[in-house]
């Protein structure tokens, strides 16, 4: 069975490095890979999306509708904006950071406030403030590795495998600050 | 060795594999990374040519010395360089040349969704289309053979879904093709009428051959299946059709989008009875098809927009949709927008407090569109803002002269900007051109150009000084800007709309994402002093929202560039510590 999990968020907020590591660990786990994200024009602070998918055979390297098995959002909104996205049974991480987009910005409309509220109505969601939690473990940049902590709850992979493929895509100098971003993820409790 | 690649990097890795010399390009999304990537391997002169003609010319003058050569574009990238390949269609090669065109259905970073494909049909190049990375990889060194064998460049077809998807791909070593010295030879490069004349038979010919290799290449291939219809499909769009299909259906995929198979496609149908076509954008295989007479459905049941994936398959086949929840709360767009401290913003500001009518052109800047800025009123393609403004100054004489400008950026003027600029002062419009200059080819993710001062290896390189170029095709008034100095601009932009002839305004402060460029602490707004006017919101910077009745600015986000100090009437934003 082909698992797909999308990443989504704020362009500039790290899901590129969240995707290459996931995806450097599922080919490591022996899995067939695809992992599709777009560059270009989205990058400058709009809403971003990133498709990994894995299984014995994958063919298509994107994601519809009703077909992510768990969605990770680096922002409240945007895990409101790809729900659609999500299996019946599926499930949403979700950083509870607030970024305004422009047309919040320029009062042309307003932030929904209880967006998480309703959303956890619908279905199920796993919410913590990675934010707080990337800068309890040493920057404020963590936030992609907490939410990967949190994700390595979902999948069936040992977390020194998580580990092994950390080391291997961050660099020597910030691989302390990583591993305890990982751990306070993986570990949080409400 | 086993790696996980985006298809633009696997198309790098083929290219180096190949033994390829030589590869000039112009970046676009999303084709980039294949120069960049290829770039990485020292083995292989790269370049970021000015514009994506002089990059297919450059592998051209590569491929007549004996080297295998490459160029990679965007779509849009090969109207530009489209006069040099319909004649390099007739003169072939020496040294194997492929040229790598990316295409964007669903526009996620483009002004349009043209089909590349109808190049290959219009000029009579071969066409291979990938379907993923490791396909990518196979067929760029296959493409090279091809390119010799037949005497022809040859297309690799990318679409953003390969281009960006990364997926496993077998490497191997670099292995150099035998030096194919050059001679001289008149009939086959010099393409004067008499010349072209002998050489158009000869493209005929080709074509008919390339034909009989698709009737028996193996990157065409038939998967059989028991079922009463068959597929015959291209590109992603074969991955979508496994996915919904696995292997209980037949299917065609063509790896070789032209020319297509004839006989190949007869059989398929024969076998298969009722015929389906799934491919993006035009109806290109469809239109082949129905021309062999056989009849097939494809345009009918998938639209000609945007891109496919597998639920469109599935939909378009009768299955239903899956169950999704959604929220009923209006959840808010995410526009991309230019970011805090992003050196064009004053310069927009400016242009829009001004009410200058604005025509624009493709880069960062034309996030300047978006509100609250709204400082634009057209965007055709790279270059077109400098003539553009010229046509629209010729046609409204006094009346529009002064209260009119183009906006170009460092990177889109050097690639087709500074022709628009020459008619200006050949043919005499009283236009105001401003360049807005941040040292860097922004949008597509910071590539060197002609005006940075460093080559694509980040090594020193000759500078254009926009100046002296300005000044040399014949504009006298040329005058440089800091963005970051409302009044500045101001000043400039007044004084060179009244002025009685052509003007060039540099808008110069580099890129705020660039290594070298040292940012400031994050200003912070005195909640006492500030009096809610909101006039710092209307320069869209995204740092800056309302928070309780009160302007914020958030310290993750601000650079300290200073541009909304100055708007501010009540002095209530300042630097961390001097409120
Ligand atoms: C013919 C063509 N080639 C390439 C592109 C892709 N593209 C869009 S904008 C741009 C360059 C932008 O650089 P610059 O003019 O310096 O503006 P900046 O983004 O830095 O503000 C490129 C390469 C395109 N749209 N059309």
């Amino acid at each position: 069975m082909t698992k797909s999990i999308m990443i989504v968020g704020v362009g500039g907020q790290g899901s590129l490095l969240a995707s290459t590591l996931l995806g450097k660990l599922l080919v490591t786990e022996g899995y067939d890979v695809k992992v599709s994200e777009v560059h270009g024009m989205s990058q400058r602070g709009g809403s971003v999306v990133t498709y990994v998918r894995y299984g014995d055979k994958v063919y298509s390297p994107i994601i519809d509708k009703g077909a992510a098995d768990c969605i990770i959002s680096f922002e409240k909104l945007e895990a409101a904006r790809w729900v659609q996205y999500l299996k019946e049974d599926g499930v949403i991480i979700t950083n509870t950071q607030q970024i305004d987009p422009m047309p919040v910005v320029t009062g042309a409309t307003e932030y929904p406030a209880q967006i998480l509220t309703e959303l956890s109505e619908k279905v199920t969601v796993d919410a913590l403030d990675a934010l707080s939690l990337a800068e309890e473990a040493g920057s404020s940049r963590a936030v992609n590795i907490v939410l990967m902590g949190r994700l390595a709850r979902q999948l069936d992979i040992p977390c020194e495998k998580w580990e092994e493929a950390l080391r291997q895509v961050v660099k020597p100098k910030f691989i302390d600050i990583n591993l305890k971003a990982f751990s306070l993820g993986y570990n949080y409790a409400e | 060795m086993k790696e996980l690649l985006i298809g633009n990097a696997a198309v790098a890795r083929g290219l180096y594999e190949a033994g390829v010399s030589v590869v000039s390009s112009y970046p676009g999304t999303p084709s980039t990374e294949i120069t960049e990537m290829a770039a990485k391997y020292d083995e292989i002169y790269c370049e970021w040519a000015p514009n994506e003609k002089v990059a297919m010319e450059v592998a051209f003058g590569a491929s007549v010395r004996g080297k295998r050569s490459a160029c990679a574009m965007k779509h849009v990238g090969l109207n530009v360089a489209a006069d040099p390949l319909f004649t390099l269609s007739y003169t072939g090669v020496n040294g194997g040349l492929v040229i790598c065109v990316a295409d964007d259905p669903g526009m996620h970073s483009s002004q349009n969704e043209q089909d590349s494909r109808h190049y290959a049909q219009a000029a009579k190049v071969p066409m291979l289309e990938p379907s993923d990375s490791k396909e990518a990889l196979e067929f760029t060194k296959l493409a090279f053979e091809l390119s010799e064998e037949y005497d022809t460049p040859v297309f690799i077809k990318m679409c953003t879904r390969v281009a960006h998807s990364q997926s496993i791909v077998e490497t191997s070593d670099r292995v150099l093709p035998e030096d194919k010295p050059y001679v001289k030879n008149p009939a086959k490069y010099i393409m004067t009428p008499a010349n072209a004349t002998k050489r158009h038979p000869f493209v005929e010919e080709r074509t008919k051959k390339l034909t009989a290799y698709a009737e028996q290449a193996d990157i065409n291939r038939e998967e059989y299946a028991d079922s009463d219809f068959g597929i015959i499909t291209v590109g992603t769009c074969y991955q979508y059709v496994k996915e919904v299909f696995g292997d209980s259906v037949s299917v065609l995929k063509l790896g070789m989008i032209n020319p297509m198979p004839v006989d190949r496609i007869r059989k398929f149908a024969e076998k298969v009875g009722k015929v389906y076509i799934v491919e993006e954008l035009d109806g290109i295989i469809e239109t082949h098809v129905k021309n062999l007479g056989i009849d097939c459905t494809g345009k009918e049941l998938f639209s000609n927009i945007g891109e496919l994936s597998q639920l469109t398959v599935a939909t378009a086949f009768g299955m239903d949709m899956p169950e999704f929840k959604s929220v009923d709360t209006d959840v808010p767009g995410r526009p991309p927008v230019m970011c805090a401290g992003c050196p064009h913003r004053g310069m927009y500001y400016t242009l829009a407090k001004n009410k200058i009518t604005v025509l624009g052109d493709i880069g960062c800047y034309t996030l300047g569109a978006a509100p609250p800025l709204c400082a634009l009123d057209t965007t055709l393609c790279m270059g077109a803002s400098v003539s553009g403004l010229h046509g629209f100054n010729k046609a409204g004489g006094k009346d529009t002269e002064g209260k009119t400008v183009c906006v170009i950026g460092d990177s889109t003027f050097m690639h087709s900007g500074i022709t628009g600029l020459v008619n200006i002062a050949y043919n005499g419009s009283n236009s105001t051109v401003i360049i807005l200059d941040n040292s860097i080819t922004g949008m597509t993710g910071h590539q060197q150009n002609p005006t940075t001062g460093y080559n694509i290896k980040g090594d020193p390189a000759a500078k254009i000084d926009l100046e002296t170029l300005c000044k040399a095709v014949g504009i006298n008034r040329v005058r440089v800007v800091d963005p970051y100095n409302l009044a500045e601009c101001d000043v400039a932009l007044k004084e060179e709309l009244a002025a009685e002839e052509p003007s060039v305004i540099i808008s110069r402060r580099p890129c705020i994402l660039l290594k070298n460029v040292k940012t400031k602490p994050s200003l912070i707004v005195s909640e006492s002093k500030c009096k809610s006017c909101k006039m710092c919101l209307k320069l869209g910077c995204p740092a800056i929202s309302m928070h309780e009745g009160k302007a914020h600015i958030d310290p993750t986000l601000c650079v300290g560039c200073g541009v909304c100090t100055q708007l501010c009437k009540f002095d209530a934003i300042n630097e961390g510590g001097q409120c």
